[in-house]
């Protein structure tokens, strides 16, 4: 038997430093974390009452006078605008994905892996300014659509990249058997490789999803805000609507004790939404098949 | 055939090549299968990755009706001589072919020939069994047909049953065609792969090393099927079992460092090669 260099004792102490190490950063990730979690819940769980899940926000004057006030009017706003990201980042996200992964000899693919990572390095900030130009102006006026499209440009590159990575884990000798029955290429992709990736993409959506959803910048001047619900239903789409991330940033800033209690609410509220979102993403991936 | 005219006039209508279709039809009135009329023949073939050659300049005819072996020594090129025949290089970015491939006379690298139209009708196995793994042993069996819209229930059944059947798989899984093909057994895929291959009816069949993953039992049976379908289809197999070719192949060719060495009937490439090489590697002192 060859010899190690060093005797076992000494290697066990070496084992027992490197575990120690690793359990250290492991903390130094998770109590920030965990630190932030309590801070929110502690400032904001006052707010959490009844009203505040069952009115709208109004003036200022409401939270001050003890007059009910709430955010189901930022929640519902948030669910449309999210909602509308969803159906427009999804699609476009997962062509660009299939483009990525199926075609790499078309000769596009190359330009656009360029048009996506620079999208997806783009500060967020900047997407919410191309929605601006490109649906805000055009319509003259705020609205929850553009928010979803700020929020689409934020969630496309990301769905294009997991779909992408989702793709390539099918091994190519699927898409091979496929070929050899004579099948079309877009048809092996969408009939065996896509439904087999069927996991990885959802959690790929979902990822995005999270990422976008707590969001404020690509917002501010795209869906913009709202105190009160629209006179129609069709104002959250057409109109400027309320959102959680960007009423977090606005009930933040604002003068009034009251409302930032109410933030804090509002971050609560935010911070379970894309927790549940991402655990959902969790549990998927653990189904994985390949 | 077991081809019902509804079948048929689908078949013809996705055909890009609609002469070379109606030439082999002809030819199966005339009953001409089984001559030694040439099904493929290959012209100055050569496949290249990078600077490795694969396909050293082969030129061979492979015959109707009739069955033909490829030998030789691990890494001679015999899987990528194979794969050029129906155009499975096209997807490779490394893998460049040049040199023709004729099928009936019309060259399948003509930039005019749609490859899908020409993967229809050279059907090919593959080494490892590649089951579509979400989709149910069924329709694993029929998704060359149910997948470019034929429907029809009852004659999607009769295809499965028959290519099951021909594949020596339909007993072990008749009763639950719905469960997943990935729950099959290794040697059971291999089979549900060849039966999926079947089911589509190609003129012509490539193997590659159909066998090597199945017990000898089911080899046996493989082996049949072989000797069977010549009747109807041009057959071209890989295999590293020279006791294989001898007993099924009628037709061989020996490969080597990507150069075809010999070509020539089974029966007096074994019994009398020409070439050295072949005849070391026959007499098993290499390979
Ligand atoms: N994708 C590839 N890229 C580069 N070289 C390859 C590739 N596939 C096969 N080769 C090379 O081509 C030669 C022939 O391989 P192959 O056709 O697989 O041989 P065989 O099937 O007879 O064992 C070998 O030298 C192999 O290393
Ligand atoms: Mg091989």
């Amino acid at each position: 038997m060859i010899k190690p260099k060093k005797t076992l004792k000494q290697r066990n102490i070496k084992d027992r430093f490197m575990v120690s190490l690793l359990v250290l950063s492991t903390v130094v990730v998770l109590v920030p974390l965990l630190i932030i979690i309590a801070y929110v819940i502690i400032n904001g769980v006052s707010a959490l009452n009844w009203e505040f899940f069952t009115e709208e926000l109004g003036s200022p004057s409401r939270a001050m006078q003890g007059r009910p006030t709430g955010l189901i009017h930022t929640m519902i706003g948030t669910a449309v605008v999210d909602f509308l990201a969803l159906i427009i980042s999804i699609p476009v996200g997962l062509g660009a994905g299939i483009m990525l992964s199926e075609y790499p000899d078309h000769k596009l693919n190359p330009y656009l892996r360029i048009i996506n990572d620079t999208l997806n390095g783009m500060p967020a900030i900047l997407k919410g300014l191309l929605a601006f130009a490109l649906i805000v102006k055009p319509m003259g006026t705020f609205s929850g659509l553009s928010g979803g499209f700020a929020l689409a440009f934020v969630m496309i590159p990301i769905i294009a990249r997991s779909t992408e990575s989702a793709l390539m884990s099918i091994p190519w000798t699927i898409r091979e058997a496929g070929l050899a029955i004579g099948l079309p290429r877009w048809r092996v992709v969408m009939s065996t490789i896509v439904p087999a990736a069927k996991t990885g993409l959802v959690t790929g959506f979902l990822i995005a999803f999270a990422r976008a959803a707590g969001e404020a910048a690509p917002l501010m001047f795209t869906s913009f805000g709202n105190n009160y619900f629209p006179r129609h239903w069709t104002g959250m789409i057409f109109g400027p609507v309320d959102t959680l991330p960007q009423r977090l940033y606005s009930l933040a800033i604002s003068p009034y004790k009251e409302w930032h209690a109410m933030g804090w609410a509002a971050g609560i509220v935010l911070l379970f939404f894309v927790i549940a979102i991402f655990f959902t993403a969790r549990l998927l991936t653990r189904k994985k098949v390949y | 055939m077991f081809v019902n005219s509804n079948f048929k006039k689908k078949k013809t209508k996705l055909s890009e090549n609609g002469t070379s279709q109606q030439q082999s039809m002809n030819m199966k009135e005339k009953g001409l299968y089984g001559s030694s009329m040439i099904r493929i023949e290959t012209k100055n073939l050569y496949v290249k990755y990078g600077t490795t050659i694969g396909v050293n300049n082969v030129s061979v005819p492979i015959y109707n009706g009739n069955v033909t072996a490829l030998v030789g020594p691990s890494g001679c090129g015999k899987t990528t001589f194979l794969r050029a025949l129906n155009r499975m290089h096209d997807l490779s970015r490394d893998a460049v072919v040049t040199g023709k491939v004729l099928l009936d006379d019309l060259n399948i690298y003509d930039p005019k020939v749609n490859p899908v139209s020409i993967r229809r009708k050279i059907g090919m196995v593959f080494q490892k069994p590649t089951p579509f793994p979400t989709m149910s042993i069924f329709d694993n069996v029929v998704a060359g047909l149910k997948l470019v819209g034929i429907k029809d229930k009852k004659f999607l059944n009769e295809v499965c049953e028959k290519a099951l059947i021909q594949a020596a798989l339909f007993d072990e899984v008749k009763d639950r065609l719905n469960n997943p093909g990935g729950s099959l057994s290794g040697g059971q895929q291999q089979r549900l792969s060849i039966a999926r291959a079947l089911a589509i009816e190609p003129e012509v069949l490539l193997m590659d090393e159909p066998t090597s993953s199945l017990d000898p039992k089911s080899t046996l049976k493989i082996e049949d099927l072989m000797v069977e379908l010549k009747k109807n289809y041009s057959i071209v197999i890989v295999t590293h079992n020279l006791a294989q070719a001898g007993r099924i192949s009628d037709y061989s060719i020996f490969m080597y460092l990507g150069d075809m060495i010999e070509f020539g009937k089974t029966k007096d490439m074994f019994q009398n090669p020409k070439d050295k090489r072949t005849e070391e590697y026959l007499t098993g002192k290499f390979g």
